[in-house]
């Protein structure tokens, strides 16, 4: 088996090792979305990101469900797989379990990963695989060009809704919450520095870390974030997440978030419930109830949206749990020995007759 | 077929060979007893072959049919093929199991009753108007009746168990008596059940109890002229134990991890009748399996090929539901080129179909059941020990060609067991393949260049500098693996990849033919109808005839000299538990008008079955 190198330690040896740069991490493909896809300044943010996170392409592995971003992996100069529809969380629990040093990264969206492989999250998400899953969520179908998703807003018209959707969607921040993720993250394709302090935090989280990606689509869905995501919005329409932090928005922090009697997030002005009754983030509480809370001030990006990091607390990683029973079993048993298995229990000697 | 030797009142009657079934209430614990029988007889020396057959309900509604368990278990003084086609002695825990098995037990044969079990109750449940122990019903039968509750009762009665929990115990006094109807030695029996039930005072003196007192039972009740007894069989030398078709394969597959030196990784999902093979590698972390317990079965199969992109030796064990669900994961595998194993465990089909039930009708299915042109290799298991080589074969050619192989088990061979001639471990070969750790093209890394013999790509696994590469579903340029739709590609890859596979065909064993001089007759299997056909020519043999037989070990690519085999007849049958699926492969690569002989009823053929075809062949 291949010797792979440390997740951390960017050289082979001891010795000093040349600082890598975007190009390392590029390959040579040419990028085939669309023009103007919000896909390429995420892009851009990992190729930027990697460098400094310190890990050899050689021990990344990215790995891809089926849509527009599920291309994702092709344009990155690591290991990668793009996979089939959906199944991306279960193919990287299978990467990160065989192989616990690499740094495993899931590329989905919002049809692979909530509808057809909703399942496949919920359970990398209840497990803790150590695993950064990028969830690119446009609220559209385009690869197959334009039908509505899981994260639609009701009414949606579209080819496959001509009357309007009528099913309910999903919020993925509270998905990824009820299934009890250890790392839960939003941020959005129009601000490169706040994605990477996302993808970096997800990155230093050692279990699976979620972060939804709010992403335009602009040519089946375009701007179904501009409401909170254009520049001349964001004060008052994005709500940072910032650990220790009363939570305060707006152009002059007037508004706040406080928690009402019945434990739900409000949106209240500040100069009408006074500072201290604001809530304080704190993204390291166990209990994910008040996280969850936050995700739902917004079931829609067009009310003001809570981004930065709901949740990070500790929790078991799922592979790390595989590879001590196997340690433990070894220290217990000795090395297996293949003999001594199949001739357990009974065994007789049948000999040539007399 | 049984062989009498007259023998003095009360000394043992020498049998070559007999069958025994037990049948009961799912609760009454038949399989349990079945299993300690087969074992005794093992350590004493016997051939045997087994046939467990069980609901597929936990528990049904005791006293119904719905709910009869039975284990039919034949031992031999010689090596035998099959668990037996009928019964020489039914044991029946009530009427229920009574009704659910007559018709399998020729004019003859005995019956053991549990007499306590046949009130009117019971009777009722089990769809009878009258006893069928008194209204002259089994006239036909040598019928024996023993109060076995009250018996068990009354041996329990000084164990501190209470009625109803020793009442349980009355599986142990069938045990009992049966190992004396067949002079069976006791003391496995004893030691296994103080260690199994050590923890357990009570539990454990009730069950010994019982156990004592049914052997007895049989030593001084008088309702028994003599016992039986069979001698060991005289099998080929070496090292024996009793093994299962789902235990064989969980050791053909550590067996393969170790001689490729590679890591076994283990995803599966529960389903009958494949779940042993879970549970088995589950226990064998120090071997250095991960096993994994999956969210489902696509999630189970996705995992494999993660871990096989790793360098794992990937591996997924289900059967046929499974099958259908991990088809477009599969189709992955086949694409990138990964090699994996996925075991496919039989079952009676279509959808839910029959999970506890015995069929080969995945063949077909594994064939082509993915979309597009995507075949990929298969290997038949043929007998419960055959399922060892059939998973270590699955392995070999899985990563020496980079390629997802199916292995074809059944439900039948799963659960049934048999003496196994220990393999030599230092024998079996090294299946080891190098991993890629150079660039392979001026300085670049092609994950598409091909060994220009076995047409398989390089596996190069993460973590190796300098040659890092992308996979994926989407049709790629050969050599460079890059995504490219250009029609003369894509027509040379589908093309490239059917004849990876197709060359294996040089790489495994000529089909060997069991040949009369003169005949005109070939007997042509695969999978687990090996044993009974077998045992069928033995019988066309015995009766003076000529015929050939051979069996199908690789199903695809078939051996290389299949079709020349086939041209050597006249006449050619094909037995199935399917309604002629290789029938119509062979129809389709070899135009050779084969005839199937084909059923479908959750159950092994029977070697009279088998004969009576090929006699009516023959003889046409």
């Amino acid at each position: 088996m291949t010797a792979a190198g440390t997740e951390g330690t960017s050289g082979e040896g001891a010795g000093r090792t040349v600082a890598l740069t975007r190009k390392d991490f590029s390959s040579d493909q040419e990028v085939r979305w669309c023009p103007g896809c919000g896909d390429y300044s995420v892009l851009t943010a990992v190729q930027l990101l990697m460098p400094e996170l310190g890990i050899r392409p050689e021990n990344i592995v990215f790995v891809s469900g089926i849509g527009c971003s599920s291309r994702f992996p092709y344009y990155m100069n690591t290991y990668g797989i793009h996979s089939i529809h959906g199944r991306a969380p279960a193919v990287a629990t299978g990467v990160a379990t065989a192989r616990p040093d690499l740094s495993t990264w899931v590329i989905t969206g919002d049809g692979d990963a909530l509808s057809i492989g909703g399942n496949h999250l919920i359970h990398a998400l209840r497990r803790n695989v150590n695993l950064n899953i990028l969830l690119f969520n446009n609220q559209i179908y385009g690869l197959t060009k334009g039908q509505y998703s899981p994260t639609s807003e009701v009414g949606k018209v579209t080819k496959s809704t001509p009357f309007g959707s009528v099913d309910h969607p999903f919020n993925p921040v509270s998905v990824a919450l009820g299934a009890e993720a250890s790392f839960v993250a939003r941020t959005h394709d129009m601000d490169r520095k706040h994605m990477q302090e996302m993808f970096r935090r997800a990155y230093e989280h050692r279990g699976s870390a979620f972060v939804e990606i709010y992403q335009n689509c602009n040519v089946f869905n375009d701007g179904a974030f501009e409401g909170i995501t254009a520049k001349d919005k964001r004060a008052d329409m994005l709500i940072p997440l910032v650990h220790g932090q009363p939570i305060r928005f707006g152009a002059d922090l007037e508004h706040g978030v406080v928690i009402n009697r019945y434990g739900e997030a409000e949106i209240v002005e500040v100069s009408a419930v006074g500072e201290d009754a604001l809530l304080v983030h704190d993204e390291h509480r166990p209990e994910p109830s008040l996280a969850f809370a936050l995700s739902r001030v917004s079931d829609h990006p067009e009310m003001p949206t809570p981004i930065g990091v709901f949740r990070s607390v500790d929790r078991l990683v799922y592979e790390d749990q595989v590879s001590q029973q196997l340690i433990d079993a070894q220290e217990r048993s000795g090395p297996g020995d293949l003999r001594t298995l199949i001739e357990a229990g009974h065994v007789w000697e049948v000999t040539a007759p007399g | 077929m049984t062989t009498e030797t007259t023998s003095p009142s009360g000394e043992p009657e020498v049998l070559q060979r007999v069958v025994i079934r037990f049948a009961g209430d799912s609760g009454d614990g038949m399989q349990l007893t079945g299993d300690r029988f087969t074992d005794v007889s093992a350590a004493f020396g016997n051939d045997l072959a087994t046939l467990p057959n069980y609901p597929a309900e936990i528990r049904a509604p005791a006293g119904t049919i719905a709910g009869v368990s039975s284990f039919q278990v034949h031992i031999a003084d010689y090596d035998i093929l099959t668990p037996g086609d009928v019964p020489n002695l039914l044991v029946a825990m009530n009427p229920a199991a009574l009704k659910a098995n007559i018709r399998d037990l020729p004019p003859g044969a005995s019956i053991i009753a549990n007499i306590d079990a046949f009130e009117p109750r019971n009777l009722e449940k089990a769809g009878y108007a009258a006893n069928p122990l008194e209204d002259g019903a089994l006239a036909a039968y040598r019928v024996y009746p023993v109060p076995m509750t009250l018996l068990t009762l009354e041996a329990a009665k000084d164990t501190g168990a209470k009625p109803r929990d020793a009442e349980r115990s009355k599986n142990f006094f069938a045990l009992g008596l049966i190992s004396w109807m067949y002079t069976r030695p006791t003391e496995p029996t004893i030691e296994w059940i103080e260690k199994r039930f050590g923890k357990n005072d009570i539990v454990r003196n009730a069950n010994l109890a019982a156990f004592k007192a049914g052997y007895h039972f049989g030593e001084t009740a008088e309702l028994f002229d003599h016992p039986y007894e069979v001698q060991p069989a005289q099998l080929r030398p070496g090292r024996y134990r009793n093994i299962t078709g789902n235990l064989a394969t969980a050791y053909g597959l550590i067996a393969a991890a170790q001689q490729a030196k590679l890591p076994l990784f283990l995803a599966s999902y529960p389903i009958t009748p494949a779940s042993d093979i879970l549970h088995e590698l589950s226990k064998h972390k120090n071997f250095g399996v991960r096993a994994l317990q999956a969210e489902d079965e696509i999630a189970a199969i996705s995992m494999v090929i993660g871990a096989a992109f790793c360098g794992h030796l990937g591996v997924t064990t289900t059967s046929g539901p499974g099958v259908d669900l991990k088809s477009e994961a599969m189709g992955l595998a086949l694409s990138l080129e990964l090699p994996l194993v996925l075991i496919d465990v039989q079952r009676g089909g279509p959808s839910t179909g029959l999970p506890t039930k015995t069929e080969q009708a995945d063949l077909l299915l594994a064939m082509y059941g993915r979309h597009g042109e995507a075949p990929l290799p298969i290997v038949a298991a043929s007998s419960p020990s055959g399922c060892f080589e059939a998973a270590f074969e699955g392995a070999r050619l899985a990563l020496k060609y980079r390629t997802p192989v199916i292995v074809l088990t059944d439900g039948y061979l799963a659960n049934s067991a048999e003496p196994w001639c220990l393999p030599d471990l230092e024998a079996l070969p090294d299946i080891s393949v190098p991993f890629t750790t150079e660039p392979n093209h001026d300085g670049d890394f092609w994950p598409y260049l091909r060994d220009p013999e076995t047409l398989a790509r390089p596996w190069a696994v993460p973590g190796t500098p300098g040659l890092m590469h992308r996979v994926g579903g989407i049709e790629k340029r050969d050599g460079t693996g890059n995504v490219d739709y250009d029609p003369d590609n894509h027509d040379h890859m589908v093309r490239v990849r059917a004849a990876k596979v197709a060359g294996i065909a040089n790489d495994i064993p000529e089909m060997e033919v069991d040949h009369d001089e003169g005949a005109n007759v070939l007997v042509l299997g695969w999978g687990s109808t090996e044993g009974v056909i077998k045992a069928g020519v033995r019988r066309v043999r015995a009766n003076g005839k000529r015929v050939a037989q051979a069996h199908v070990h690789h199903l695809h690519p078939f051996p290389r000299n299949l079709g020349a085999v086939l041209g050597r007849y006249d006449r050619v049958l094909i037995p199935e538990m399917n309604l002629g699926q290789l029938s119509k492969m062979i129809r389709a690569d070899f135009l050779v008008d084969v005839e199937g002989l084909n059923q479908a009823k959750g159950v092994p053929f029977r070697a009279a079955e088998i004969e009576a075809a090929l006699m009516e062949m023959i003889d046409r």
